[in-house]
């Protein structure tokens, strides 16, 4: 795994293996294989404690985005508090 | 002859002196105002807002992290969430599986900062963009399902006092309807159907929290939901786009104070003649018939 690189890049530059397609709040994203939600989350510049994040509809609790691997095809929803009614 | 429009609150006179806590979902505020957080022109002046107004309860939205856009400044720099129990809603959500997946992220980052408003949230399921009023039959299915999963609902509902009925059979904490479409500043237009809602509810519950979500437009608006008896309001644009934000946001601190103190204070009956204030006894003139 290239740790030292990892993380997320546009869909389009994507090259070649170790690299899974994910789609992040919308928008197909390339990002390397074997990622923690953590790690995504770091790679983003995202990981605040005010964020909650979804893979394919099913909340990632906290305590376990250390844990989780995003895998290829998955449906990230990332989202934050904004001000609201 | 007296034509007795609205009737007495049940209280007795004088009986609440001291504090008037608004108690719910287990918080317990002085205040029973809350405000919205969005559509301010700054987070500075949504700051202030919020401290003139003296709010204890603040409601936010939960929304997609922007991938590419770092400006850096997050509503929770300006409002305190060790201060202000946060309400997070479900706005934007049109069914019932989008709006449980918005309140469970909502309760997520709220524990993730400890925030006492985690196991609350202000439901909201859309029916129409254009009204923005509820449907309801999205809103009791998310109303059972959040229930089930161990939150306390507050549901933003429209005035029909039988779907308010059924959301508090559901097991929803308050039911909060609106008193005209979110934003629209129409006020409380349908007074006959939100006291059938409030008898209704309050019958042998009298502490059921029933709060105006929506509609108001000015203090009076305010006033006027409280006299009827709601045990709070929950504002947004009012404020947030009132030419002085901060000034109308005191307006309607004590329009809240003033409609709730005539409430407790129980008004006079309403009558199509008049009834002199003055002795009629004792008059130097010829009575005038």
């Amino acid at each position: 795994m290239r740790k030292a690189f990892a993380g997320v890049f546009p869909f389009k530059k994507r090259i070649a293996f170790n690299v899974i397609d994910v789609t992040i709040n919308g928008k197909k994203q390339a990002c390397d294989k074997g990622l923690t939600i953590v790690e995504l989350l770091d790679s983003l510049g995202m990981n605040s404690r005010a964020i909650a994040v979804e893979i394919n509809q099913q909340l990632q609790p906290r305590d376990t985005h250390c844990l989780v691997e995003v895998n290829d095809g998955d449906i990230l929803e990332i989202v934050t508090l904004v001000g609201g009614g | 002859m007296t034509d007795s429009i609205s009737e007495k609150p049940s209280q007795s006179p004088e009986a609440s002196v001291g504090l008037d806590e608004f108690r719910i979902a287990g918080h317990t505020f002085e205040s029973r105002l809350i405000l919205g957080s969005g559509k301010y022109d700054s987070f500075e002046v949504m700051r202030e807002s919020f401290e003139v107004a003296e709010t204890q309860c603040v409601t936010i939205a939960v929304r997609r992290e922007r991938l590419h856009d770092s400006s850096g400044r997050n509503i929770l720099d300006f409002v305190d969430p060790k201060r202000f129990v946060l309400l997070p809603n479900t706005a934007g959500c049109y069914d019932a599986d989008t709006a449980v997946r918005c309140a469970k992220m909502g309760r997520e980052i709220l524990r993730g900062l400890e925030n006492p408003g985690a196991d609350w949230v202000k439901l909201e399921v859309l029916g129409d963009s254009r009204s923005l009023l509820p449907d309801p039959i999205e809103l009791l299915k998310a109303t059972e399902t959040l229930v089930g999963q161990g939150f306390q609902v507050l549901c933003y509902s429209s005035d029909d006092p039988i779907v308010a009925r059924r959301l508090k059979d559901a097991g929803a904490t308050s039911v909060m309807p609106a008193g005209s479409p979110i934003g629209s500043g129409l006020g409380v237009i349908n007074r006959n159907s939100l006291q059938i809602i409030l008898e209704d509810l309050k019958q042998g519950d009298p502490d059921y929290p029933v709060i105006i979500d929506a509609g108001v437009g000015t203090a009076s608006d305010v006033a006027v939901a409280m006299e009827l008896g709601f045990d709070a309001v929950l504002l947004n644009t009012a404020v947030a786009r009132a030419d002085a934000p901060v000034r109308m946001a005191e307006a309607m601190k004590h329009g809240v104070k003033a409609g709730r103190l005539a409430y407790q204070s129980g008004r006079i009956p309403m009558s199509r003649y008049a009834s002199a204030s003055s002795p009629e006894v004792g008059v130097i003139s010829k009575r005038n018939q």
